[in-house]
């Protein structure tokens, strides 16, 4: 038991519980917040699995983009000191019930099916940011410079239904 | 090289979309369900990333689909906002059961 597996389940740990107290909690700001730590600890095992450049873009667009944006439209539509009523206990009981169920199963399945024992260790597995920008912007066959460019399509098309979906209509006299 | 198999990672993920399923199931309340579709959608990544850095390696697709997921989720928080924002503004509650005129 080395140091690296003890982080490991450190950072499982707080993602878990944090998780778990931004779906449970009764005061909504509260849970934004929870939501906010949940994710850090995400960007944490990112950098634990090695993977950097998505640690990196984790915090800047979940952390630093998504959990502001949730906690404006909190303020802008929520009085956020309030507790927000309990579900009912039959909707409690039943989604615990499917919850765990499912957890249940899937657990099952991927402790049955094993991953070969990840027997091909031998490459060792390395995501250097200029590798990921030269495959990102490749037009060979391995490349990805088709979905950058779709994504950058639904991009403009999300600004442009945000700013359409959001602004105030005139109603103007005929 | 750490110890920690494929196995353990995906269990966390696991648990954590089955929370994210939790709160969609219980909340009423369309900020918060929004909150738990992040954390089903951060789950994913977990899973794509854990695939690429066990079981292939030498390449690095599931990086990739990361990154198009995180931006993915990006635009779906923003237009879901946006109808939240509108919805308000003419229902005065963003409680889904009082959003039922399309229902019928």
């Amino acid at each position: 038991m080395n140091a690296s597996v003890i982080i490991f389940y450190c950072i499982a740990a707080f993602i878990l519980i944090t998780g778990l107290l931004a779906v449970m909690g009764r005061k909504i700001f509260r849970s934004a917040i929870a939501l906010l730590f949940s994710l850090t600890g995400i960007a944490g095992l990112y950098f634990w699995m090695d993977v950097n450049f998505i640690a990196a873009v984790q915090i800047i667009v979940y952390v630093g983009g998504i959990v502001v944006l949730i906690i404006f439209s909190i303020f802008l539509t929520q009085r956020s000191g309030e507790e927000m009523p309990k579900p009912l206990m039959k909707r409690t009981i039943f989604s615990v019930l499917a919850v765990l169920s499912g957890l249940g199963l899937t657990c099952n399945l991927i402790n049955q099916y094993g991953f070969g024992s990840s027997s091909n260790q031998s490459a060792a597995f390395k995501a250097d940011v200029a590798d990921i920008g030269t495959q990102m912007l490749s037009t060979t066959e391995h490349g990805f410079v088709l979905p950058f460019e779709l994504v950058s399509i639904l991009l403009l098309a999300a600004l442009i239904g945000c700013i359409v979906i959001a602004m105030k209509v005139k109603h103007e006299e005929k | 090289m750490n110890e920690i198999s494929i196995t353990h990672i995906l269990f966390v993920s696991t648990a954590l979309f089955f929370i994210g399923m939790y709160g969609l199931f219980t909340r009423r309340n369309m900020i918060t369900m929004l909150m738990a579709v992040e954390l089903i959608l951060n789950s994913v990544n977990i899973n794509f990333v854990a695939f690429n850095k066990y079981l292939y390696p030498g390449k690095l697709d599931g990086v990739f689909f990361t990154i198009f997921v995180i931006t993915i989720a990006a635009a779906e928080a923003a237009v879901a906002i946006a109808i939240i924002i509108n919805l308000y503004r003419s229902h005065n509650s963003i409680d889904v059961e009082d959003a039922s005129e399309l229902k019928y």
